[in-house]
């Protein structure tokens, strides 16, 4: 229990005992509104899985795993017409983690190491709070410029030698899609860090440079470690950010199309053609005129909703196990 | 302060290669901690440079049309439109997100007993957690039907409201959990002094706790409606424009905003960017010039945001 925790207790036993048994009816009053504000949020939430809930799962139940295995597709639900087969989510599944994956490898390492220069290198100086606000800021700068900046960056000047085809990332490549939500998700990967950083006690470090330790050996034997826990729940749950993101894949070309399949295509091929992600399904089907795919799109919301839920649920799991109190 | 950190008052080592890579170890932090800054200054050039090419190459006239209307693809570039379904939506969701968010922080803050908030602090970070897209269509299928268009018989089934209610429901939890922590660092001493005169709960709760978090909490709404304006997909689905729409002062109507715009543009770049000439190329172009709009408003709301922020952790 902590001191605030105390304190409340401690305000509410002082309170009983001053008022007896008389109700003080606007205070009674007004406590109820505002549980009633969190009871209203609880509403939507409920009314919202309940309304995803009711439209998706019975196409899950009824298509099984062939939901997860197939491909885009124009056909809602069986039978199809000609050839086709009924839409599925693999794609999307496959797409959106591999970006997952693109973003734990380039913003992780850049996020900590960008922590660690911040709350164990740098001295108070006049760049050290520049930078601090500069990372504030971009943590509040809307996803869709982001998005932008993917498309300027990462889609044309990387993407193509000197307007042609080829380039580092390959154009409207996943590689593109992965770096752009790596950026997007920096900031917050940075923050987090950083206060897990600040957690580790001071005079952990002081041991270390009593020994005789240089700095880099304190942060890596002793600070790092200690932080672990923190850093880990916090790059988790931005991973869980990245995952539901769309606005940003929007703009550096996720396909937006149906007749695409890269069911035969070999791994490396997977990563430089076009692709998606469940969210730009989610998008894509709930756009659609046919009324069929709406179901679809909440099915599809059911498998995003749980990816994202399986991400905080790890985060959740590893603070407990390894969570330090000082 | 607890973040001031210690470095090795002498270097004691003396051995050539520990000192070496300590310096070389330090560089790469050093350009670790740089390239924050240059994801701000690559934002800031593309945008400038692709909106200058943008303002160059139109009819300035385009801008601000007679009648207003967004229409990139005919070369009609009204910002009125843009401007007027942002402050619609913003303002709606603004209107959600106020009440809910201030009250859920003020019990969580003040009244909730520590196992009580345990239990309840987790809606709100659910709520957080929802992705934009879900909340996009959870917006078409239940709140434009079920609230909006019982509220006014008149409604589309798309609208900026419908919109505007998911975005409020998205900014919610940011506007009590910044809220939430500038309650929190009220010093106990303020509200023991309060009781101590004879004040009650509620009064100790409206007129001394309240007041004495009021920057905390401006830097709450103010970033909150950074977050509502920034705020992409609820809108691009909910709103109900596929491309172009029409000026609109009616929260009832299909509309559109700066956002949704641009998600809309991006679902055709290719078909912009790539039709040639100079009239296909600058719809593409005028997504940057949106951009750049859209981050100089939120950038401004942050900073100010932030300085408030800053003065609830120097005060207490």
């Amino acid at each position: 229990m902590s001191a605030t925790d105390l304190v409340v207790t401690r305000e509410i036993t002082v309170d009983r005992a001053l008022r007896g048994r008389r109700i003080d009816v606007a205070g009674v009053a007004f406590q109820t509104l505002l549980l009633l504000c969190l009871l209203v949020c609880l509403f939507f939430i409920i009314v919202l899985v309940g309304t995803v809930w009711s439209d998706g799962w019975p196409v899950i139940q009824e298509r099984g795993t062939s939901f997860f295995t197939s491909d885009l597709s124009r056909c809602s639900e069986e039978p199809c017409l000609s050839t086709l087969k009924p839409a599925g989510v693999a794609q999307g599944i496959f797409g959106s983690l591999a970006l997952a994956i693109l973003v734990v490898i380039v913003s992780f390492p850049l996020g900590i190491a960008t922590a660690v220069y911040l709350e164990e290198y740098a001295k108070e100086s006049r760049l050290k709070r520049f930078v601090q606000l500069n990372i504030r800021n971009l943590s509040g700068v809307p996803s869709v410029v982001y998005g932008l900046l993917g498309l300027a960056v990462f889609v044309q000047i990387l993407g193509t030698n000197r307007g042609e085809g080829g380039g580092f990332t390959g154009g409207r490549t996943i590689i593109s899609g992965g770096l752009t939500l790596a950026i997007l998700v920096l900031p917050i990967v940075i923050i987090t860090a950083s206060e897990a950083l600040r957690a580790v006690p001071q005079s952990l470090r002081e041991g270390g440079y009593g020994v005789g330790a240089t700095k880099w050996e304190v942060t890596r034997r002793l600070v790092l470690p200690n932080a672990f826990a923190g850093i880990l729940t916090g790059t988790v749950l931005s991973l869980s950010r990245a995952l539901g993101e769309t606005a940003p894949l929007i703009l550096v070309g996720a396909f937006y199309g149906t007749f695409f399949t890269t069911g035969d295509a070999s791994f490396t091929e997977k990563f430089s053609t076009t692709y998606t992600a469940l969210p730009q399904i989610v998008f894509q089907w709930t756009t659609d005129p046919d009324r069929a795919f709406t179901n679809l799109a909440a099915a599809a919301i059911l498998v995003l909703l749980s990816l994202t839920l399986l991400a905080n649920l790890t985060a959740v799991l590893l603070r407990n196990r390894y969570e330090k109190r000082w | 302060m607890a973040g001031v950190t210690t470095h090795p008052a002498v270097d004691l080592s003396g051995n050539r290669r520990r000192i070496v890579r300590e310096r070389v170890i330090h560089l790469l932090f050093l350009a670790a901690g740089v390239s924050s800054l240059v994801i701000s200054v690559a934002i800031i050039v593309t945008l400038l440079g692709k909106s200058f090419e943008f303002l160059t190459n139109i009819d300035l006239a385009d801008l601000w049309t007679e009648p207003h209307k967004w229409g990139p693809r005919v070369a009609k570039y009204d910002l009125a439109t843009l401007f007027m379904g942002t402050l619609l939506v913003a303002g709606v969701a603004m209107l959600v997100a106020t009440p809910l968010g201030l009250g859920a922080a003020i019990y969580l803050a003040e009244y909730a007993r520590p196992r009580v908030r345990r239990i309840l602090k987790p809606i709100l970070e659910v709520l957080a957690g929802i992705p934009s897209i879900v909340l996009g269509f959870f917006a078409i299928q239940w709140l434009g039907p079920q609230i909006v268009q019982r509220v006014s018989s008149e409604a589309d089934a798309f609208s900026l409201a419908a919109a505007g209610l998911g975005v409020g429901l998205l900014v919610t939890p940011l506007v009590a959990s910044v809220s939430e922590d500038a309650m929190r660092a009220v010093p106990h001493s303020l509200r023991e002094a309060s009781y101590g005169m004879g004040a009650r709960k509620l009064t100790t709760v409206t007129r001394i706790v309240f007041p004495a978090a009021i920057s905390g909490i401006v830097a709450a709404l103010l970033l909150a409606a950074s977050r509502a304006i920034g705020e992409t997909m609820v809108v691009a689905l909910a709103a109900g424009s596929i491309g172009d729409a029409n000026y609109t002062q009616d929260v009832f109507d299909v509309g559109t905003t700066i956002t949704a715009a641009m998600a809309q543009l991006a679902v055709g770049t290719d078909k912009v960017a790539a039709g040639g000439g100079r009239g296909a190329g600058q719809a593409y172009n005028s997504l940057f010039f949106l951009g750049l709009l859209l981050f100089l408003v939120t950038f401004a709301l942050n900073l100010v945001g932030d300085v408030f922020v800053r003065r609830v952790r120097e005060k207490y």
